[in-house]
């Protein structure tokens, strides 16, 4: 996945949109290299389990640094598909490879209308510019 | 509405600035929290030497024949018996024993070899000291021949550098003109600023620190500041050393089982309960809250500071309840995850019966109680090696 084509929240989570086999639309989420390089030294995530709700706007886990605990926001409603355990393990894949291989979780989409909220790379970009100073 | 305050700058905002810090308001001041990563900034100064801006903290300066008397009167550690060159910490308490602050007191001497004092003091809490001082400070005290006692508040003046780590007499000795191979820990002395940035001012270098870790303390004043913080960048270069940030100050502080005034130490904690009843002199003089604190020395402990290490990856922080077998005790102080023991850990208050090293607690973080266990404060303690001839 490229930065470039994904969606972003206000709060620093990313979202790919894909329609799986079943013709359910499956949003992606991770956390933008903007948020990781501002958190540094992770010490921690705490992700959800498959199968649990979640709603746009809300905290579906926990991302801790060093200094602070922020929380991981939902993007959307709907419900948790996977979990990318691997990234628990090893906080680093984060860092190294946070639009690919530090994806954190799959939602299964109930709601649509979120999706209208996010911002486009552009938008997200400026926003980060706004937020350095 | 109100008006947002602005942050106060200390000299060297400039340089922090422009080598990339992240800067953040800390006490009332624009500081660095980071120029890259805490963990990496900790670890130079715990393998290395890495510098810091202190100048946010307070620094009054005392001078006068009655400096040393009125100090006395005001400090829980006595200051009349203080060799020249000589600094202690020190607490400043209220009527009623709280801790108002904490402090280091250094006796120096200035070129025409007449003495003074400078207290240091934490920055959220200098104007609070200063208005203390000012309550204490008699109109005939401060004016009656033989008495007198002059006192300015220093810290606009004045920039702070830390330079700390075990490479720090390597990196900062080509600076001054004083020996700082024989320099005692806890002392210090006014010197002479080896470098053409330093325009021939001088400045106090003593050997103490916040950290853990050997290293020292450089006041200079505020103009030369920026031209000494980039000397001993460069100086430093091939001694690895790297400007750090309050972020990395906290953990090393922490790890180090140090107080931190707002945290461990406030005015509704008595220095018995934190840990610091071998720097209250009760017996001989006087000072505010002596009474109180002869008192509360007899009184059996409510609670008392402790360490905790905790097993799993989350970290407790300040306000977060302590535990043990389900009900409430105490509350954290200060958390954050350990770079050196790779583990989160914290101090907090709990009563004496839980206090005992090996006991097991739980933290609630996040509504979520967290196996903990007390542990025998500091966290961490350097080796130190054999005295120098």
């Amino acid at each position: 996945m490229t930065p470039e084509d994904l969606l972003y929240t206000k709060t620093h989570e990313w979202v790919c949109v894909e329609t799986d086999e079943s013709d359910e639309k499956i949003a992606t989420v991770g956390i933008s290299a903007f948020a990781l390089e501002l958190l540094t030294d992770l010490v921690y995530i705490e992700l959800p389990e498959v199968g649990w709700d979640v709603v746009a706007g809300e905290p579906f886990g926990v991302i801790e640094s060093v200094k602070a605990v922020s929380d991981l926001c939902s993007p959307v409603d709907g419900e948790i598909v996977d979990v990318n355990e691997r990234v628990s393990d090893q906080l680093e894949t984060l860092g190294n490879d946070p639009y690919s291989s530090g994806w954190l979780v799959k939602i299964k989409i109930s709601d649509e209308s979120g999706l209208a909220d996010l911002l486009d790379h552009a938008a997200y970009r400026s926003q980060c510019k706004e937020e350095q100073h | 509405m109100t008006t947002p305050t602005i942050a106060q700058r200390t000299p060297l905002f400039d340089r922090h600035v422009a080598h990339g810090a992240r800067m953040i308001e800390y006490a009332g001041w624009s500081m660095p929290l980071q120029y890259a990563s805490i963990i990496e900034e900790h670890r130079h100064i715990r393998s290395a030497v890495g510098i810091a801006d202190i100048s946010h903290m307070g620094r009054m300066r005392f001078e006068g024949p009655g400096a040393a008397v009125f100090l006395a009167e005001l400090l829980t550690r006595r200051v009349a018996d203080m060799d020249e060159g000589q600094v202690r910490y020190s607490l400043i308490t209220n009527d009623g024993g709280g801790i108002i602050d904490d402090v280091l007191v250094g006796h120096y001497h200035n070129d025409y070899g007449q003495p003074y004092y400078v207290l240091v003091v934490n920055a959220a809490n200098r104007e609070k000291v200063a208005a203390w001082i000012d309550a204490h400070l008699s109109r005939e005290r401060a004016e009656q021949f033989g008495d007198e006692v002059i006192w300015s508040d220093v810290t606009r003046l004045w920039a702070m550098i830390a330079v700390q780590g075990p490479r720090s007499v390597e990196l900062l000795q080509p600076l001054v003109d004083a020996d700082l191979h024989t320099m005692r820990y806890y002392w210090g002395v006014q010197a002479r600023i080896l470098h053409p940035a330093a325009q021939r001012q001088g400045g106090i270098v003593t050997r103490t620190g916040y950290t853990g870790e050997d290293g020292f303390e450089l006041s200079i004043g505020a103009s030369i500041a920026p031209g000494v913080w980039e000397a001993l960048l460069e100086l430093g270069k091939p001694l690895d050393c790297v400007p750090t940030g309050i972020g990395a100050r906290n953990t090393l502080r922490l790890e180090t089982g140090m107080p931190l005034y707002g945290h461990e130490l406030s005015e509704q904690i008595d220095p018995f309960q934190a840990g610091l009843g071998s720097v209250c002199h009760l017996t001989g003089y006087d000072f505010p809250g002596r009474d109180a604190l002869l008192e509360i020395e007899r009184q059996p402990r409510r609670l008392v500071r402790v360490g905790l290490e905790l097993s799993g990856r989350r970290v407790a922080r300040q306000e977060d309840a302590i535990l043990a077998n389900d009900k409430r005790i105490g509350k954290v102080t200060s958390g954050t995850f350990s770079p050196t023991l790779e583990k989160p850990i914290a101090m907090g208050y709990v009563p004496p019966e839980f206090a005992v090293p090996g006991t097991g607690l739980q933290i609630e973080i996040r509504r979520r109680p967290e196996p903990a266990r007390v542990v025998q404060l500091p966290f961490y303690e350097r080796k130190k090696k054999g005295k120098k001839k």
